[in-house]
């Protein structure tokens, strides 16, 4: 065993550059347990929620379905499919608006409840060691579940990557303030989230797995140490209490001083994450057949009057959500998708609960001042200090602005995980993130137009070439005739008939004499009229 | 019912340029105190001059550049401009010297190149600079601390003299400028350097009124204040302490080297932290964040170069202290130093 392995399996916790201490506001949504929320009357239910291809659709508008029932299915694009939220009706296939930062549409599947709620679930796997590890990976994306954590990949095709690992991590850190969905989580469902755990950890066929949660939530913390005796191969790891230590990079830093290789994965060095919530989800989908319909949300801020976590149904609409928690707008109120830090504002609030919706913060304007105007830069170099990717943000600002696109490259802005902590600190309140993501899109368009220009390109050339081709074949093949018919010709006349240049010369001749014979008359003529 | 539409994040740490800046100068005051305590009330002067030119200076060339002049008004960096210029000249200089170097300083050391956060030079010190190559006699007249001057100058007086140029009762700059002993009075610097290019060794360089306790009279107990005041400015995070550091240990270890191979003919270690505005300069000059390197590693190279400079100019240069000239030196090399300091980003190698 290596020293560095030795000091994983001894628990030390490295330590990250940068990173900052926001206030937490935790307080505010992790005192009372998780509610049921009351059903919906519409729930919208988008057909992609994760990342990658929609699943094809199984239901059309008039069809009764009922909770847990599929929507859709793998189809050819290998999506992942979504499920009824409750039973009901369906009411509309069509364009709706999704929970994205575009606020563009996508297609939206509406379904009425019944107010039964009657469900239907897949078959319990009592004991997952006895069926094939296809037949589990099989069960967990029809189960539809993908990364709960906020990046929404599908959680089977993680886990059918078959490389060695040394680690599997269970992120239930939950850095950012304000959200305590996973905390709340931790405190109720431990069980669970183990038993989902040792599933994970025999499909990726590893041998430890490391739970690992912030120092802030003493019970959940508790909760777990409580359980893990009798669970020899998971192993609890209490990280200090600073953001963005629950990014995936960081947490793996912190957990085993190794570094994710830049635009690549935590499998290159031998490590697998996923969310406390996605280990809940997979358990309740093998041992009890759950497909993934519902998800713990927070709902908070000053805002609302009964701040908490719900079990919210995937395709409750966010205003419907609100109003159950007493939502009380103030004029220019944001309404976040996520936390202070890395969510985004909706426009409109129509908008679904999805599979990556941790949390739905309506803060006042005191907790969260509104951004004020930026000034300009003064190289304080705070931004440098926090940033926890060792980037230098003041200087992709300045190359941003300029469109230095090799420069921001050089600068690895792609190493940007868009924490937001040099924003958090600017004194100057530059909205940096909002740079580089403008400057990220950017790049990726020209990478896409020069990708486009150059298929164009490959087109155009193979299409010269082929004219060309044609060109010489067809005058390949004239060539070919002409010369079959002279070879033709000259056989007949070596066996006797008719010499066609014969025929040709006799047709010069009559010719000849015919121009010949006009000519004379028209002598004739001039010579008449002249005499007249 | 619309929603208002924010990019993330939402929340920010509430402090702002205006904030860092008034820390700067609140950093500055025990320092201020204690200069005027030993020169006079002529820095107060000073300072009133410097603050209400670098006003209207930067009002005005707001102006002219089309832009909001509230902006610049509200981010205090002219305010900051001024106080450095103001404590770095001498306390009994007249009025004008200190109008044309923070004018200077304002309009075209910042506002020609683009205002806060776009100019390549120190504001103050290129300000320094432009008054001591083109006004040197005023601009090295430094009145005597006053436990050693034989007239002792009222407020009234102080006014007069920077006014007009003489006192109530008639007597100059030059004529205050004499010590105990009828000698005009220098620096501990400027004395120093004197005496040792006279090939006097240091001890009898050190035989002078001016040198008393630790290094000069006055001269290190205000050093000792800007130490105090960098101090709280690392502690409140407005500045690291890469540059200060490696300023002193710049100018400090080359002197004590230097120092010990040439031990009566060198300046001391200790003259050289607590004299002139090695304080000053490292930590509320070279600590200029629009001017200096940006990484850790590259303000660590940054400030031992500043310190070398230091060492350097006051050794074998032709002024008696440097910081003006080694820090504006060092703003032009940022550039190059950014280049090659770049950190390692994570997952490009680098070691956690």
């Amino acid at each position: 065993m290596s020293a560095a392995t030795k000091a994983i399996e001894a628990g030390h916790i490295w330590t990250f550059p940068g990173g900052i201490h926001p206030p937490e506001r935790k307080e505010l949504s992790n005192q009372s347990a998780i509610r049921q929320l009351p059903l919906a009357p519409h729930y919208h239910v988008p057909v992609k929620q994760h990342s990658g291809a929609p699943g094809d659709l199984l239901v059309q508008v008039g069809d009764k379905v009922k909770a847990g029932q599929a929507l859709t299915q793998v189809g050819v694009n290998n999506g992942l499919p979504v499920h009824a939220p409750t039973s009901g009706t369906v009411t509309a296939i069509g364009a709706g608006i999704i929970a994205h930062p575009s606020g563009l549409a996508d297609t939206i599947i509406t379904i009425t409840a019944d107010g039964d709620d009657s469900a239907t679930t897949l078959a319990p796997i009592a004991d997952y060691t006895a069926v094939s590890r296809a037949e589990l990976l099989e069960r967990i994306k029809q189960a539809g579940i993908a990364g709960l954590g906020g990046a929404g990949f599908p959680t089977a095709q993680k886990l059918a990557l078959q490389r060695p690992l040394d680690y599997l991590i269970i992120n239930g850190v939950e850095c950012e303030p304000y959200i305590s969905a996973d905390d709340r989580l931790m405190r109720e469902h431990a069980q669970t989230i183990i038993d989902g755990t040792e599933i994970l950890l025999h499909l990726a066929a590893c041998e430890k797995a490391l739970i690992a949660i912030e120092a802030n939530k003493p019970e959940a913390i508790s909760a777990f140490e409580a359980l893990l005796h009798e669970h020899p191969k998971l192993a609890l790891r209490v990280v200090p209490v600073k953001y963005p230590s629950g990014g995936e990079k960081q947490l793996i830093q912190l957990l085993t001083g190794r570094q994710v290789p830049s635009r690549g994965l935590p499998i290159d060095v031998g490590l697998v994450m996923q969310n406390v919530g996605t280990a809940y989800a997979v358990a309740q989908a093998v041992v009890q057949g759950k497909p993934l319909i519902e998800r713990v949300v927070t709902v908070t801020g000053e805002n609302v009057e009964q701040p908490g976590n719900y079990w919210v149904r995937l395709g409750t609409p966010v205003d419907y959500l609100l109003e159950q928690c007493g939502f009380k707008p103030e004029p220019e109120q944001r309404v976040i998708m996520g936390g202070p830090m890395m969510g985004f504002t909706l426009a409109d609030l129509s908008v679904p609960v999805v599979k990556i919706t941790n949390c739905i913060l309506v803060p006042s304007s005191q907790e969260l001042a509104p951004a004020q105007d930026e000034m300009a830069c003064i190289r304080c170099g705070a931004c440098a200090d926090v940033c926890p990717a060792q980037l230098l943000p003041q200087q992709m600002v300045w190359l941003a602005k300029a469109k230095d696109y090799d420069g921001l490259e050089k600068q690895n802005l792609f190493d940007c995980i868009e924490c937001g902590a040099c924003a958090y600190v600017c004194p100057s309140e530059i909205p940096l993130v909002h740079y580089y993501r403008k400057a990220k899109a950017e790049i990726r368009n020209i990478a896409r137009e020069k990708a486009k220009a150059e298929v164009a390109r490959e087109r155009f050339e193979a299409r010269q070439e082929r004219l060309e081709r044609e060109k010489e074949e067809r005058l390949e093949r004239h060539r070919k005739a002409a010369e079959a018919r002279k070879k033709a010709q000259a056989e007949a006349v070596e066996k006797g008939g008719d010499n066609p240049q014969d025929a040709v010369q006799a047709a010069i001749a009559r010719a000849k004499a015919r121009k010949a014979a006009q000519a004379a008359a028209a002598a004739d003529k001039k010579t008449e009229g002249d005499d007249a | 019912m619309t929603f208002k539409i924010a990019a993330s994040p939402h929340a920010h740490q509430r402090r702002t340029t205006q904030q860092v800046m008034r820390w700067v100068y609140v950093a500055l005051i025990p320092g201020v105190l204690l200069q005027t305590y030993f020169f006079g009330v002529g820095v107060y002067i000073q300072l009133a001059l410097a603050l209400l030119t670098a006003w209207v200076a930067e009002g005005l060339a707001m102006r002219l550049r089309g832009r909001p002049i509230g902006h610049a008004w509200q981010d205090h960096t002219a305010i900051v401009t001024a106080v450095l210029l103001a404590i770095s000249i001498p306390a009994l200089a007249p009025w004008w010297i200190i109008v044309i170097g923070t004018a200077f300083s304002i309009i075209v050391v910042k506002h020609v190149y683009g205002g806060v956060g776009q100019n390549l030079f120190n504001p103050a010190m290129a300000g320094y600079v432009l008054l001591l190559v083109s006004f040197p006699v005023q601009m090295t007249s430094w009145p005597v601390p006053n436990e050693l001057a034989q007239l002792q100058v009222t407020i009234s007086d102080t006014a007069q003299l920077i006014f007009s140029g003489f006192t109530n009762s008639g007597y100059n700059l030059e004529q205050l400028r004499m010590g105990v002993d009828g000698v005009t009075m220098a620096t501990p610097l400027d004395s120093l350097r004197n005496d040792l290019n006279h090939q006097l060794t240091l001890t009898e360089a050190l035989n002078k009124p001016i040198f008393g306790g630790l290094a000069g009279i006055g001269w290190a107990w205000i050093n000792i204040a800007f130490l105090l005041g960098g101090l709280v400015l690392i502690k409140q995070k407005i500045i690291s302490w890469h540059i200060p550091g490696g300023m002193l240990v710049g100018l400090l270890v080359p002197a004590a080297v230097y120092w010990m191979f040439n031990p009566d003919q060198a300046i001391t270690p200790m003259l050289h932290a607590l004299s002139g505005a090695t304080m000053l300069g490292a930590f509320f000059i070279a600590t200029d964040p629009v001017t200096a390197a940006t990484s850790n590693k590259g303000r660590w190279v940054f400030g031992l170069f500043i310190g070398f400079l230091v060492f350097v100019i006051r050794t074998w240069g032709g002024y008696p202290d440097a910081v003006a000239f080694a820090v504006l030196l060092a703003n032009m090399t940022v550039p190059v130093i950014d280049k090659y300091t770049q950190p390692v980003a994570y997952g490009h190698g680098g070691r956690s």
